[in-house]
């Protein structure tokens, strides 16, 4: 059980471009959730999973893992709760080494790193087996450097390497909002089998409505720094792209009146 | 050029290869420009200095020096990490800072090793004459060192530090406090500077406050030419591209110090004036050639 409580954010707080990105989020993700989150721009949605990861620090509330009160945990100690993929697939990998490089730097995620060999050979085995399941190939370019790779290549690569060692929670913060159409799809097929094979705990951030209604069994709607709307189950499995636009615009009309009034 | 002249610049190149390979720590690995290596060679060379006069023996003073160059790196490196100071700046500041520590330590501007031991009285018992010994011993040194740096970057610390300079976001995400890393990287370079500062305290007989003026741009020059030359595809092949770049450094600087038109002749002052265009022509000679080719 993971325990968000009220987390509040700003940012440049007392100054002119004072923004309050999250006004007291409160959410409860129990064991094998898979939530999607949507909203608008500015709505929050990556804030919060900065602040979860540890990257962002909260102005107030607090991040609770099963009984851990990790709020004032630093991010590379919450590494080994919380697994996280970006929208740019340049920031999962490390450009100037090679795939099992990269892959060996996952599989140690949350752990001392010490003066041990940083890749071993009985670990290549193991990371052709997990590379193979991309079928993109990748399994005979273990000593390739990762700058050789495409964006999607890179994107499937930081896919496995978050799954590697089984995370606590994994965060995905629009992670095929940057590749194109067949690549995207690709990542997200690979994303729902990884997720349930593993039975991982996962927040989705997304822009894609379908997809935030076909995956997943929580969708979360954020606007302006709040939670808007929370379905699951039937209720979710029932919602449609065009109920979520409705309610969409229903939200940005409420926001515009109350900017004009 | 005389043999004499190549087996000088062998050994100058070795030597500073040593410090060259601290410069490939910051610069490369970390992509943290740290210019303390101006302050930290003279640094470990007045420590080495003032230890071998009090009575230890050189290698331990080799050893001190390069724990005090270990100290000047963690010093930048926690300007910048704990006081948010940016890198240049802190690196900066510390250089300055070292130059009144140096003379603290040496009580003085220089300090002289003559009539002391060093380590080059072992290579003496050899039997052979010093300056023909001298540029193997330097070479067979500065090899040790890259190898250790080699097997270094390839554990499992190596590894977050290489990723520490390519995507910081990425490793602190896998859990590596980056800000540690820094220190112990930044740390290690100048240590590795101090320790080329001793050894070079020890082979000129002499330790001395402005013997480090210039030392990030010689450092500079070799990683780039032996980039541009060798090539950095796996961290081997950039570590020795380093100590080879500094050999070609050294052997430049001594092709353009002969040159004689006329009555016309460069003069060592004009060293940072041809290490400057040397680094600039080793940086853009591969787009250069891109362009001819293309």
């Amino acid at each position: 059980m993971i325990s968000i409580r009220g987390i509040q954010k700003w940012f440049h707080r007392g100054t002119p471009q004072e923004v309050h990105a999250l006004r007291g989020v409160d959410l409860e993700v129990a064991p094998g959730d898979f939530i999607t989150i949507i909203g608008s721009n500015g709505a929050g949605k990556s804030t919060m999973l900065s602040c979860i990861a540890g990257a962002l620090s909260i102005d107030a509330g607090s991040i609770h893992f099963h009984d851990t009160d990790v709020t004032s945990w630093p991010e590379y100690r919450r590494a080994g709760l919380v697994a996280r993929v970006f929208q740019d697939p340049l920031r999962g990998t490390f450009g100037g080494g090679t795939i099992a490089q990269n892959l060996a730097l996952a599989l140690r995620r949350g752990a001392p790193r010490g003066l041990r060999p940083g890749v071993r050979r009985h670990e290549l085995a193991f990371f052709q087996e997990r590379l193979a399941t991309l079928g993109l190939g990748l399994e005979h370019r273990l000593h390739d450097r990762v700058a050789l790779l495409s964006g999607g290549q890179r994107q499937a690569l930081t896919m496995v390497m978050a799954t590697l060692r089984r995370p606590e929670l994994l965060l995905l913060d629009e992670h095929t909002a940057a590749l194109d159409p067949k690549t995207a799809a690709h990542i997200l097929e690979l994303t729902e089998r990884t997720v349930a094979e593993h039975g991982i705990t996962t927040l989705m951030v997304t822009h894609n409505m379908a997809h935030a209604i076909a995956l997943g069994n929580r969708l979360v709607m954020m606007h302006h720094g709040r939670i808007v709307l929370e379905t699951r189950g039937a209720e979710k499995a029932a919602l449609t792209v065009t109920a979520l636009l409705d309610r969409f615009h229903d939200l940005n009309a409420a926001s515009d009146r109350m900017i004009l009034s | 050029m005389t043999t004499a002249a190549l087996l000088a610049a062998l050994e100058q190149g070795c030597l500073y290869g040593i410090m060259a390979l601290g410069v490939y720590i910051t610069f490369r690995v970390l992509d943290f420009p740290d210019l303390t290596v101006d302050g930290s060679l003279p640094l470990g060379a007045a420590v080495a200095a003032v230890a071998i006069s009090s009575g230890i023996d050189p290698y331990s003073a080799m050893v001190l020096a390069g724990a005090a160059g270990f100290m000047a790196g963690a010093c930048t490196a926690l300007l910048h990490t704990r006081l948010g100071i940016l890198g240049l700046l802190a690196s900066i500041l510390t250089m300055i800072a070292l130059y009144s520590v140096n003379i603290r330590i040496m009580d003085g501007p220089n300090r002289t090793l003559l009539g002391q031991p060093t380590f080059l009285d072992d290579l003496e018992t050899l039997g052979l004459p010093l300056y023909q010994v001298t540029p193997w011993a330097m070479a067979a040194l500065v090899l040790v060192i890259a190898c250790g740096l080699i097997w270094f970057l390839r554990t499992e610390y190596g590894q977050a530090m290489l990723a520490t300079g390519d995507n910081p976001a990425m490793i602190r995400a896998l859990g590596v406090n980056t800000d540690r890393v820094l220190l112990m990287g930044v740390g290690l370079s100048n240590a590795l500077v101090a320790l080329c500062g001793a050894v070079v305290a020890q082979n000129q007989g002499s330790a001395d406050v402005t013997m480090g003026v210039g030392t990030i741009v010689a450092g500079l020059a070799s990683v780039i030419l032996g980039e541009t030359v060798v090539g950095a595809a796996t961290v081997s092949r950039a570590c020795i591209a380093v100590i080879i770049g500094s050999i070609l450094y050294r052997i430049a600087i001594a092709l353009a110090l002969s040159i004689h038109i006329g009555p016309w002749s460069l003069s060592p002052s004009d060293l940072n004036l041809v290490t400057a265009i040397l680094v600039v022509l080793a940086m853009t000679s591969p787009r250069l050639t891109r362009r001819r080719s293309s």
